[in-house]
């Protein structure tokens, strides 16, 4: 009996934690992670604990200073609300880059970052907008920024029993935008090469007052790459600092050679995606951002 | 153990048991005889699988069985009027979209949502919206026309 699988759909974080705290208990969003790995054999888990019926984890909700990002939102749910693709094009377009129309009916934000694959798009997208991770467990709640939730390839900060509720996220000042940009060999249904998520605040006279850089793809977790958005601050992007901060996320990649791309020509992509990903969330911004 | 799951498919009350780790696509076919939905690869990327759960397309290869509790289910079996065919059926059957077959409940069950959607898509929309569902006899041509004609019809226009 022991030993049989079990599936679990828990109505509260607290039976969730209770549930996890089990030898092999692995959290079930969209499953399209999940699932794909239990049946290739990486992942044998023993009790499922569906995360779908619990209220902060689906909920979607923004709110007057900021947006609740429930973990096991799925894509298609965000993709689809009007005010979130406004205030936040960059985060949406990497989450509408990801997989299938029926991939992005089911696969969750969360599940992309709990997944903790170095190239999962919506993670850079994700630091740029300095999104904060919300985690439950027996001890309590804790936040976590989400540039220190991965810590490699498959692992991450949650501790036996926790979960990750959800994302909270500041609604944006007025004239800031974000952007977010991959490169893929093809236009549709392929892993990050790189990818590139680039915030940025402007004062009215269009000079950049704060900036956002963040790489993926090109290191073990995330990068996000602070000499990069000190490059933009105090420019209107002109050529002069969109170089100089292409070459400080040139710089700042550590990345590996591998089927997709060798590492030299990672490092070279990062440089221009970050130019390209400024550049339009520079336009962004410039055309009212949030307001 | 089995779990014993109540569920909505094609707007009938249906109960089945289930291995916990069982997925929906199994039990649409090996439990509740709706064959129709075929299984491609089984890890979500060919969408032979298609159906809508709760209003949204999935691939029911990547949803585990006891999720259906208290859901709403569509499958291909559920998209013809008894044995009147479906406007997109029809359309599939008059421009030679299904080579050989396979994939063809797929496509018309994420065709459908799409149209449901959007009933003026463009064809790039529709092969965005389609590119979840393969088709190794490489027909994507003829099925995009298909849809993109079915969608003129439904919206009552001529070609």
């Amino acid at each position: 009996m022991l030993d049989e699988i079990r599936y679990e759909a828990p109505s509260s974080l607290a039976r969730a934690i209770e549930l996890l705290g089990e030898e092999g208990a692995r959290v079930l969003a969209g499953g399209t992670d999940l699932l794909v790995q239990m049946r290739s054999g990486r992942a044998t888990p023993r009790v499922f604990v569906d995360v779908k019926h619990i209220p902060e984890t689906t909920r979607l909700d923004l709110g007057t200073s900021e947006l609740w990002l429930g973990a096991a939102v799925p894509a298609a749910a965000i993709v689809e609300h009007a005010e979130i693709a406004r205030l936040w094009p960059g985060l949406v377009e990497a989450i509408d880059l990801i997989g299938s129309t029926q991939i992005q009916g089911r696969a969750s934000v969360g599940g992309n970052l709990c997944n903790a694959s170095p190239a999962a798009d919506t993670t850079p997208a994700l630091c740029a907008v300095s999104a904060c991770c919300v985690i439950a467990g027996p001890r309590g709640q804790r936040e976590v920024p989400v540039e220190q939730f991965t810590t490699g390839p498959g692992t991450n900060v949650l501790g036996r029993g926790e979960l990750l509720a959800g994302f909270r996220i500041a609604r944006p000042a007025a004239r800031t935008s974000d952007a977010y940009l991959r490169f893929i060999p093809r236009s549709e249904m392929d892993i990050a090469v790189v990818g590139a998520g680039v915030s940025v605040a402007l004062d009215a006279a269009g000079r950049c007052t704060g900036a956002r850089v963040a790489l993926g793809a090109v290191a073990p977790t995330v990068l996000l790459v602070a000499d990069a958005a000190a490059a933009l601050v105090g420019s209107r992007a002109e050529d002069q600092a969109l170089t100089r901060a292409g070459a400080a996320a040139s710089a700042a990649a550590r990345p590996i050679s591998d089927k997709r791309g060798t590492a030299d020509y990672r490092r070279r992509i990062a440089g221009v995606l970050v130019r390209r990903a400024a550049t339009a969330a520079f336009e962004r911004a410039r055309a009212g951002g949030s307001a | 153990m089995k779990l014993h799951v109540q569920t909505t498919v094609n707007g009938e009350a249906k109960e089945f048991l289930c291995a916990p780790e069982q997925s929906l696509l199994d039990v649409l076919r090996d439990e509740l005889n709706l064959t129709g939905t075929k299984e491609g690869c089984a890890t979500g990327d060919c969408g032979a699988c298609s159906v809508i759960f709760d209003g949204r397309l999935v691939c029911s290869c990547l949803v585990l069985a006891p999720e259906a509790s208290g859901r709403r289910i569509e499958t291909i079996e559920g998209v013809a009027h008894g044995t009147e065919l479906h406007p997109l059926q029809k359309k599939f059957l008059e421009h030679a979209a299904l080579p050989c077959g396979i994939c063809t409940p797929g496509f018309i069950v994420a065709a459908k949502a799409l149209l449901e959607r959007n009933p003026d898509p463009s064809e790039e929309e529709t092969r965005y919206w389609l590119a979840g569902n393969l088709c190794r006899c490489t027909g994507y041509d003829k099925i995009i026309r298909a849809v993109l004609d079915t969608a003129t019809e439904l919206r009552g226009e001529t070609r």
